[in-house]
């Protein structure tokens, strides 16, 4: 029961880390039509940029404040002066993405060297709690909690909020947007912003959680972002966190159970996926 | 009387296509202006181009004076522009409330009076308030379509279409919602249904390969048999 317990909210904290990746992602591509292949290298500035400000201030919070804020400038910059003019054209929006996460990836290398950096949790989320003879590390717990606020706080902007019905409307109908007079650049640099706010989140929390950092996690981790978005529905903000959540619980059972599948386990949702339902669990059909 | 918008010599090209080649409009404040002309003649795209949705390639635009081509789409609409497109643009995804919220551009009480009016106009709206825009009937999306066209308070509503593909008691209800707008707003109509570009237009404009062939009154169109059977395929 408990080694069950533990697989589940360790694929659940895993879940949430992609999730936090994965969201921007499919925002970005749902509204902007654009697939950003730089976002990992956002999740990987998050981790360093976050964790050199808690190293320098002594304060985790205020290591994910400045990861956070770090994610939002690149975001402005890249939307800015790197997507906008590729708008529309996909190609160059593959090469440019792409370009841009190995430009990201090797200032890290440039600013804070190659070596991977060793992180840990503060000491209030050392540890773990035992409850019912289970072993509840207390980092996963938040790492969990923050996934499912950031989630409720971004479901109650797109629901509640007049710039998330644009938002919704503009994935529905840009064209439309635009013509009830509602200026749809500054949308776009909104989510992007947002998207690249929450990747950084993501790099931050995986510091702890992994105990390393390196330059090429944004990579590792884009890959199975996409994965979600796949899974989830391009586009569907819902259905990336609930494929994020199902492919950070199959990764951590096959990890434990079939640790040769491990790697082959996300690959294989996709295509099941992909044969299945190609519009994604939760896509509309197109 | 100087026209509330102008159309100088527009031309317009989508990718290779060169769709407009020379479209005059004037339309004047009050009046309903229908576009007319065959299928694929650039009317759509005329209304396009107003709205900067496909800009101008050569000419000129000019609203209330001023020159718009050049504009951005939602600066266009900013200055008073309303748009209901010939696929109606409704949010499928979005309820019929959150439809006409997206479109508010100002909360305030004369909004509050305008929805309240064009709700009376349309009770189907009202009763379907918390529906998803995508499951509506054709003739309720195209209400809908109008209602957020309308809700600002727009100078000028451009309509393209409001009778396609709709059953003929549904064209009625819209041709009349229209006839009631008619008295609070500058409409330019684009309409293949002559009997109700008839009844609603005060003056018309014929479009043929993306030029302005011929305009005049209704009610000279009306009495012209050889220019409604050339252009229009009306016997």
């Amino acid at each position: 029961m408990d080694l069950i317990m533990n697989l589940t909210l360790n694929g659940l904290a895993t879940g949430m880390l992609i999730f936090l990746l994965a969201a921007g992602l499919t925002l970005i591509f749902g509204l902007m039509d654009v697939l950003n292949f730089a976002h990992g290298g956002l999740f990987a500035w998050g981790a360093y940029s976050g964790l050199w400000i808690y190293a320098k201030t002594d304060s985790f919070v205020i290591g994910i404040v400045g990861a956070i804020l770090t994610g939002f400038l690149l975001g402005i910059i890249i939307e800015r002066w790197i997507i906008k003019p590729v708008y529309g054209n996909h190609v160059q929006q593959i090469l440019i993405t792409l370009g841009l996460m190995l430009v990201l990836s090797e200032m890290l290398k440039v600013i804070w060297g190659p070596n991977q950096l060793t992180a840990s949790p503060p000491d209030y989320l050392k540890g773990s709690w035992e409850v019912g003879g289970v072993i509840i590390i207390k980092y996963r717990i938040f790492i969990i909690l923050v996934g499912f606020l950031i989630f409720a706080g971004v479901q109650f902007l797109l629901k509640k909020t007049k710039i998330g019905l644009v938002v919704r409307a503009g994935v529905m109908n840009k064209e439309m947007v635009q013509a009830l007079g509602i200026n749809i650049q500054k949308v776009f640099m909104f989510v992007f912003m947002i998207g690249a706010g929450m990747a950084a989140l993501g790099g931050v929390l995986l510091g702890p959680y992994s105990g390393v950092i390196h330059a090429g996690m944004g990579m590792e981790f884009a890959i199975l972002a996409f994965i979600v978005v796949v899974i989830g529905g391009m586009g569907n903000f819902k259905g990336s966190v609930l494929a994020a959540i199902l492919v950070g619980l199959s990764g951590s059972f096959m990890a434990y159970y079939v640790p040769d599948l491990s790697l082959a386990v996300n690959m294989l949702l996709m295509a099941i996926v992909l044969i299945i339902r190609p519009q994604g669990l939760f896509g509309a059909k197109g | 009387m100087k026209g509330l918008l102008e159309l100088n010599d527009v031309e317009t090209f989508i990718g290779q296509y060169h769709i407009l080649q020379g479209i005059s409009i004037e339309v004047k404040k009050g009046e309903v202006t229908v576009l007319l002309g065959r299928n694929g003649a650039g009317k759509t795209t005329t209304l396009r181009t107003i709205m900067g949705l496909n800009p101008a390639s050569k000419g000129s635009v000019a609203f209330k004076g001023e020159p718009i081509h050049s504009l951005p789409t939602y600066t266009i609409a900013n200055k008073g522009i309303g748009y209901v497109p010939e696929d109606q643009g409704i949010f499928a995804g979005l309820t019929v409330e959150e439809n006409m919220k997206v479109a508010i551009q100002k909360e305030n009480e004369e909004t509050a009076k305008r929805m309240d009016w064009i709700l009376n106009l349309f009770p189907d709206l009202k009763k379907f308030w918390k529906k998803p825009g995508g499951l509506l009937s054709g003739g309720q999306k195209q209400m809908l379509s109008i209602a957020r066209a309308y809700i600002n308070e727009n100078e000028l509503l451009l309509i393209d279409e409001p009778s396609k593909g709709l059953a003929p008691i549904v064209v009625e209800k819209v041709m009349d919602s229209i006839l009631q707008m008619k008295d609070q707003t500058t409409i330019v109509l684009v309409e293949q249904n002559f009997m109700m570009a008839s009844t609603i237009g005060d003056c018309f404009y014929i479009i043929d390969d993306g030029r302005t062939i011929s305009h005049g009154t209704m009610k000279q169109l009306k009495e012209d048999e050889g220019m409604k059977r050339k252009y229009l395929g009306i016997a």
